[in-house]
């Protein structure tokens, strides 16, 4: 070891709070970690792959007679709400890895250094917005595969894509509070697909609201995942930019603007 | 004395100041109004049994947790007022190794430095200075998965170190370590101290204590029951102690009375039988307690006086040997 002489606590420059370049830095290092270690295990992208090639086939070719009369008709309905439906559901697993994350040590060193509190969460969830570009990604090629054609163009279908994503990952903060907040990684996993099963199924992403009761129509329309899901309809389908877009975006960021101080909080208290 | 000045004094006087800290995890009370006075450059050794509170004090030094009560000041800076302050001036290695399983030991200290505001430059540096210092190059791009106890600990310890913090907290540093990687974290932790960092450890071993400490806290159900310097604590129980084995156990009973009467001291029995220690201020006394026992007739074994080990020190002081004798007591009774 070099005898550098260590320097002393009166002779530093020290502040008690990290600035705003400060937060963007180690979330972003925090995210370079995140990255490393999705390479490090790709096994676990499984989910992400898989999930969409099954469900967009297995959706498409089980309602697409029922409902649009033909899957050539459906694809145009069914591919934006099967996006959704697959990312959002993903963003779950980003809640149970930060659990499982957040039981090793190297949670304790995140804390008892120096940096922005909300970093380790915020990068974490950042560098899942990989496998919600692979769902995406995958979403679309197989929609492509089967004859869907959007009229919106390649421009608006990758925005649409950007746009769900950015929700998801508004929408992780939720799973990543459950994650705090839970004992364990697969109760987690339980709280979030009771919320989850509900938004997306009662929503229109698979069907017309109008086909359903009353009661439900009302709950479809005030569902936050219609909303994104006619967004993405209207890009990819139409190339036209709606109430719900903006509603979508306004709704993400309230969630954020929600959940990150109380999920950073919780985290903060847990022992 | 003007207020600012006293500040600034007493933040070069100690590293750490706790007074009354407090942690209750339901109906434990993990610790229980813990004082502690580190002063800046030094080793200071926390000796306690498993369970004695180390860990949960070294966490709300860290500002890991939040005492229930009392303060805690980091030269000079509340833990609880001024946490991120706290933060710049500590490194922390834990009982437990706090690096990343999943990436190499190269990964880790980068990301480390990254945080620490390294560039990435430097960083790349840095993990490379530290690792060739703690002997991890050749695993640099392995990862920790394949690392053994002790060179985890060490990549954990360089952690702690890229900031080159004036204080650093080991938690249990040699727990679970052979001896040769026991002396060379042992050595590791040396040549901190002389570069200038302040060091509070915690351990259980007492031989860890006696090598490193140059003072130390003994702690025991979440208190402090004895503080100082290695040879104040010896000094404590007596300057020296004696060692008696009986030939025949069925006389141990007497024989520890006849030690206690003469002695006028507590003696223990070790749980192997045979053989009492006890205190002892003069060696003189030896005389008049081989007469005593000659005339019951107790033949001995074997006797030797000895210094006084931290061991006893530590046995005495936590009262583990007063309660062997409760025990024994209330068997014959």
């Amino acid at each position: 070891m070099k005898n550098q002489p260590i320097m002393q606590a009166t002779e530093r420059h020290l502040k008690n709070h990290s600035g705003i370049g400060q937060v963007i830095r180690n979330t972003l290092t925090m995210a370079y970690r995140g990255l490393l270690k999705i390479k490090r295990t790709p096994e676990q992208l499984f989910d992400v792959t898989l999930q969409p090639i099954i469900f967009t086939l297995m959706f498409t070719y089980i309602f697409g007679g029922a409902i649009s009369g033909n899957v050539q008709n459906y694809l145009p309905v069914i591919i934006p709400g099967i996006l959704v439906q697959t990312v959002i559901t993903t963003s779950i697993v980003t809640g149970v890895q930060l659990r499982e994350d957040m039981d090793k040590g190297v949670f304790d060193r995140f804390k008892s250094l120096p940096i922005a509190r909300i970093a380790p969460l915020a990068g974490a969830l950042l560098a899942d917005t990989i496998r919600y570009t692979i769902a995406s990604t995958l979403t679309f090629t197989m929609g492509y595969i089967m004859g869907y054609r959007p009229e919106g163009g390649l421009g608006n279908v990758i925005l649409a894509g950007l746009i769900v994503i950015a929700c998801a990952w508004a929408i992780s903060w939720i799973f990543a509070f459950f994650g705090v907040i839970s004992r364990n990684a697969t109760s987690v996993q339980g709280i979030s697909m009771i919320v989850l099963f509900p938004l997306t199924f009662l929503s229109n992403a698979f069907v017309p609201a109008d086909t359903l009761p009353k009661v439900l129509q009302w709950f479809v329309k005030f569902n936050p995942i219609s909303h994104l899901v006619t967004a993405v309809r209207e890009l990819t389908n139409a190339g036209t930019v709606g109430w719900d877009l903006i509603i979508s975006l306004v709704g993400a960021a309230v969630i954020v603007a929600i959940f990150a101080p109380i999920t950073v909080r919780a985290y903060m208290r847990r022992t | 004395m003007s207020n600012e000045y006293r500040k600034i004094v007493e933040k070069a006087d100690w590293a750490v100041e706790a007074s009354g800290l407090v942690k209750t995890f339901g109906d434990n009370h993990a610790v229980d109004g813990v004082d502690l006075q580190v002063p800046t450059g030094s080793i200071y050794g926390v000796l306690g049994p498993n369970g004695a509170g180390k860990t949960t004090t070294i966490r709300m030094l860290a500002t890991l947790l939040r005492p229930d009560a009392g303060s805690a000041k980091i030269f000079g800076y509340d833990v609880a007022k001024d946490p991120q302050i706290v933060r710049q001036l500590i490194g922390v290695t834990g009982q437990y190794a706090s690096v990343d399983e999943a990436l190499s030991a190269t990964e880790n200290l980068v990301i480390f430095s990254r945080l620490l505001g390294l560039s990435r430059q430097e960083s790349k540096r840095k993990a490379e200075e530290l690792l060739e210092e703690f002997g991890l190059t050749e695993a640099a791009k392995r990862p920790l998965k394949n690392f053994s106890g002790g060179m985890r600990r060490r990549l954990d310890l360089a952690a702690s170190l890229i900031a080159q913090p004036p204080l650093i907290f080991l938690d249990e540093p040699t727990t679970g370590l052979d001896p040769r990687t026991r002396n060379q974290m042992w050595d590791t932790i040396r040549r901190l101290v002389k570069s200038g960092s302040t060091v509070l450890l915690t351990t259980q071993y007492l031989q860890e204590a006696d090598e490193l400490a140059d003072r130390i806290a003994v702690i025991d159900h979440g208190r402090v029951v004895a503080e100082g310097t290695v040879d104040e604590l010896k000094g404590s129980i007596g300057t020296s102690s004696l060692h008696l084995s009986i030939q025949h156990t069925q006389d141990m009973q007497d024989a520890r009375r006849i030690v206690e009467q003469v002695l006028k001291v507590q003696s223990a029995a070790s749980p192997e039988g045979g053989k009492i220690t006890a205190p002892m201020a003069h060696a003189d006394r030896v005389t008049d307690l081989l007469i005593a026992l000659r005339e019951q007739g107790i033949q001995l074994a074997e006797l030797s006086v000895q210094k006084p080990t931290l061991d006893e020190v530590f046995l005495t002081i936590t009262g583990e040997g007063v309660k062997e004798d409760k025990q024994e007591k209330e068997g014959i009774a």
